[in-house]
């Protein structure tokens, strides 16, 4: 075999394994998109290529008879809060972390990291009865900071490892200059370390999104749901009677959310890649 | 430190750094009077007259509870103690950290003036405590929000382990008690739990290193092909490798879930019987074909984010290091070897272990699918239940919190031990090997 086949029969070969793993990936997706289009509301006489088109559901999800949009609203809430609150605190750890000298900051951080790998669930316990005392149980409030305090570990890690990059001359220039710590971080570091806080702000924004396990303990009244205990509640009950009004809300949240993940898809990994690696 | 008065020069030689110590231990500020610091021992004495007023007697109770968990049933509430103890416990170290401080702080410049030391003038001193002070000052709200989202529930269930606070003791009608080690010895000699623990811990181990590690190898094989410059439509190919990532995860796990359904599934339904004919598989009952589906699931939503992570390294190596190679006729495997895998893993291994780590912890893609079941005979858990699906079961469905108190702290030590030790070992190396 010459190795102009050779090649030839690679190449195919590579396209090959690149379809078979494309069908596996738009599958499960396809077939929520056609649920969702589905009459009716039952998952068994339901298809990926529906019978019966219909639109009901979405239309459902945006009739009054449903709380959709105020989980929405409340998700955003929460996304949005912990996206701009992350940012700061996390830069500010990060900077002190990054250029002060001062007791703990040697192994601070990695003992919060790794204080953080202890699961949660008992945490959720302790959390549960602090908030009740100091009321903000069944809040966003109380979930916002729950989120807040426990992303800084990681993301400051990560902010840290970025800041290191940045040449410490410049800050001294500075200094000689007249500048305080405040307009050092301000007008030097904050401008340069833009990647890395984009990628920090995405993940805080993405995480409530996605999260079902905090929410399901602290949030209990209905109009207090973020998105995703509202749509695991259509299924939960009577898991096939609602499937496909719960693909409908799916959709809505996957398709933006998936969007903005594949826009910035580039920006995130060199991101995550060089505040990560120098750690 | 109000106005840079002129030190009395003859007798500074007697300013005793002893009497300083022992008039601060007696009460926090009194040695920098002596030091004749005012502004700053007032400061201090103001501060621990504020603290011993507003907070001696809710010390002293949070303690008391932290000790006897409450002594009248019905009326003490022992995990509302319990919480105001540790809480208590909180306050008080960081009221003797400043304590020491304080005495530190009057011993020094004690010693500093009976050397001739002169202070400084106002402005200056201050902007030396806004330097000084200025990376605490940074870090306070993180550092005070990690305190009770990091610190105190992780007390708090450390300190739950060495109570019996399960179903039957439990607040407001019963009190909780003590009990040692008791839970720890429980969990080693009494069957059902000894067979529980076992089994769930090495089910937990292999899920762990077989998902996670499949979704590694998948990501770098699929990387490496997408990275081969024969390969067309790069961009179109990355994006859509990337999809699954960009999809939220409880939606793809519960759309799984029901694609899995052992009746009325699609996979059974449009693959399984076509392809093979008979019922289909029971992919939600039959503990073996739950976790073959759990591992497969969680590779296809892991593997996006290590391709994505891979294929930017893959960019970022030089292709000079390939032409030398090519130069001294090294095979394509020799080049992987030596070449491509060694630069991967150096520059991402923190989060590769990272992956494994949140794998160890994944609860989602565990519990979602199908609530860690079925369940299993002889045993309190489900067959695909992992370590923390476990833990979450005895608190939120059996009540059994001292128990799972106990099982989360194994669990924590080996996750933060394992990485502790991966930590150091990346970190070490990379010091060593600094390019």
């Amino acid at each position: 075999m010459s190795s102009k086949t050779k090649s030839k029969l690679e190449v195919t070969a590579i396209y090959l394994i690149l379809a078979i793993v494309a069908v596996i990936i738009f599958y499960p997706l396809l077939w929520t998109i056609g649920m969702s289009l589905n009459q009716g509301t039952s998952l068994y006489s339901s298809s990926i290529i529906p019978d019966n088109f219909s639109l009901e559901h979405y239309k459902w999800l945006f009739s009054p008879q449903s709380d959709y949009l105020l989980w929405y609203k409340n998700s955003l809430i929460v996304a949005l809060a912990n996206a701009i609150g992350s940012v700061v605190l996390t830069a500010f750890v990060a900077y002190a972390f990054s250029r002060f000298k001062f007791v703990g900051r040697k192994n601070g951080l990695y003992i919060f990291l790794l204080l953080q790998m202890f699961p949660v669930m008992m945490a959720m316990v302790a959390l549960y009865i602090f908030l009740n005392m100091i009321g903000l149980l069944d809040s966003l409030t109380g979930l916002i900071l729950i989120y807040l305090g426990g992303q800084i570990p990681f993301n400051a890690w990560l902010v840290k490892g970025y800041f290191d990059t940045i040449p410490k001359e410049l800050d001294e220039a500075a200094k000689i200059d007249g500048a305080g710590p405040i307009r050092i971080f301000w007008s030097i570091l904050l401008p340069l370390a833009k990647p890395i806080l984009a990628v920090v702000a995405l993940f805080n924004f993405m995480a409530p999104l996605f999260d079902f396990l905090l929410p399901s303990i602290v949030i209990s009244s209905e109009e207090n749901y973020t998105l995703a205990l509202g749509l695991y509640n259509f299924i939960n009950d009577q898991f096939a009677n609602n499937f496909t009004r719960f693909a409908a809300g799916s959709v809505l949240i996957a398709v933006p959310i998936a969007t903005i993940y594949l826009f910035l898809q580039r920006f995130l990994i060199s991101g995550l890649a060089s505040g990560g690696t120098k750690g | 430190m109000s106005t840079p008065k002129k030190q009395p020069k003859k007798n500074f030689h007697k300013h005793n750094p002893n009497t300083a110590t022992v008039l601060s231990i007696l009460f926090a500020g009194l040695g920098q009077l002596y030091n004749r610091r005012f502004l700053k021992g007032s400061i201090f004495i103001f501060m621990e007259g504020v603290f011993l007023l507003a907070f001696l007697d809710a010390l002293n109770y949070g303690l008391w509870g932290l000790r006897t968990l409450g002594t009248i049933p019905g009326t003490d509430h022992s995990i509302r103690l319990l919480v105001l103890g540790v809480l208590s416990l909180i306050v008080s170290v960081i009221a003797i950290t400043l304590y020491v401080f304080n005495v530190l702080d009057a011993r020094k410049q004690a010693k500093k003036i009976k050397k001739g030391w002169v202070p400084l003038g106002f402005k200056q001193v201050i902007k030396e405590v806004y330097d000084y002070a200025f990376p605490y000052i940074i870090t306070f709200p993180g550092l005070f929000l990690m305190i009770f989202v990091v610190i105190f529930p992780l007390l708090f269930s450390l300190l739950l382990a060495f109570t019996n606070y399960d179903l039957y003791h439990s607040p407001p009608r019963n009190l909780v008690d003590w009990v040692g080690l008791d839970n720890f010895k429980s969990l080693f000699t009494v069957p059902i739990w000894q067979e529980t623990f076992l089994s769930v811990f090495v089910w937990t181990i292999v899920w762990t290193v077989v998902a996670t590690t499949l979704q590694i190898a998948l990501g770098f094989f699929l990387a490496v092909l997408v990275n081969d410059e024969r390969v067309r439509f790069k961009k179109l190919i990355r994006t859509i490798l990337i999809l699954p990532w960009a999809v939220p995860a409880f939606v793809t796990i519960l759309v799984f879930a029901a694609m899995f359904n052992d009746d009325f599934g699609a996979i059974n339904r449009d693959i399984i019987i076509p392809l093979f004919g008979g019922e289909g598989i029971s992919w939600l009952s039959d503990p073996l074909y739950s976790r073959i589906a759990i591992i497969a699931i969680q590779t296809w939503l892991g593997f996006p984010f290590i391709f994505a992570l891979f294929t930017g390294i893959l960019q970022s190596i030089s292709k000079d290091w390939y032409e030398a190679a090519d130069m001294d006729g090294a095979s394509r495997i020799q080049k992987f070897k030596s070449i491509t895998f060694p630069h991967v893993m150096f520059a991402t291994a923190p989060l590769l272990i990272m992956q494994y780590a949140s794998n160890f912890n994944n609860f989602n893609v565990i519990y979602l699918f199908n609530e860690g079941g079925p369940a299993v005979r002889g045993q309190n858990a489900g067959g695909t239940d992992i370590l923390i699906s476990w833990v979450y079961k005895l608190t939120f469905d059996t009540n059994n919190y001292s128990m799972a108190a106990v099982i989360s702290i194994i669990m924590g030590l080996i996750v933060s031990g394992f990485a502790f030790y991966q930590f150091r070992k990346t970190r070490s190396f990379k010091e060593e090997g600094e390019i």
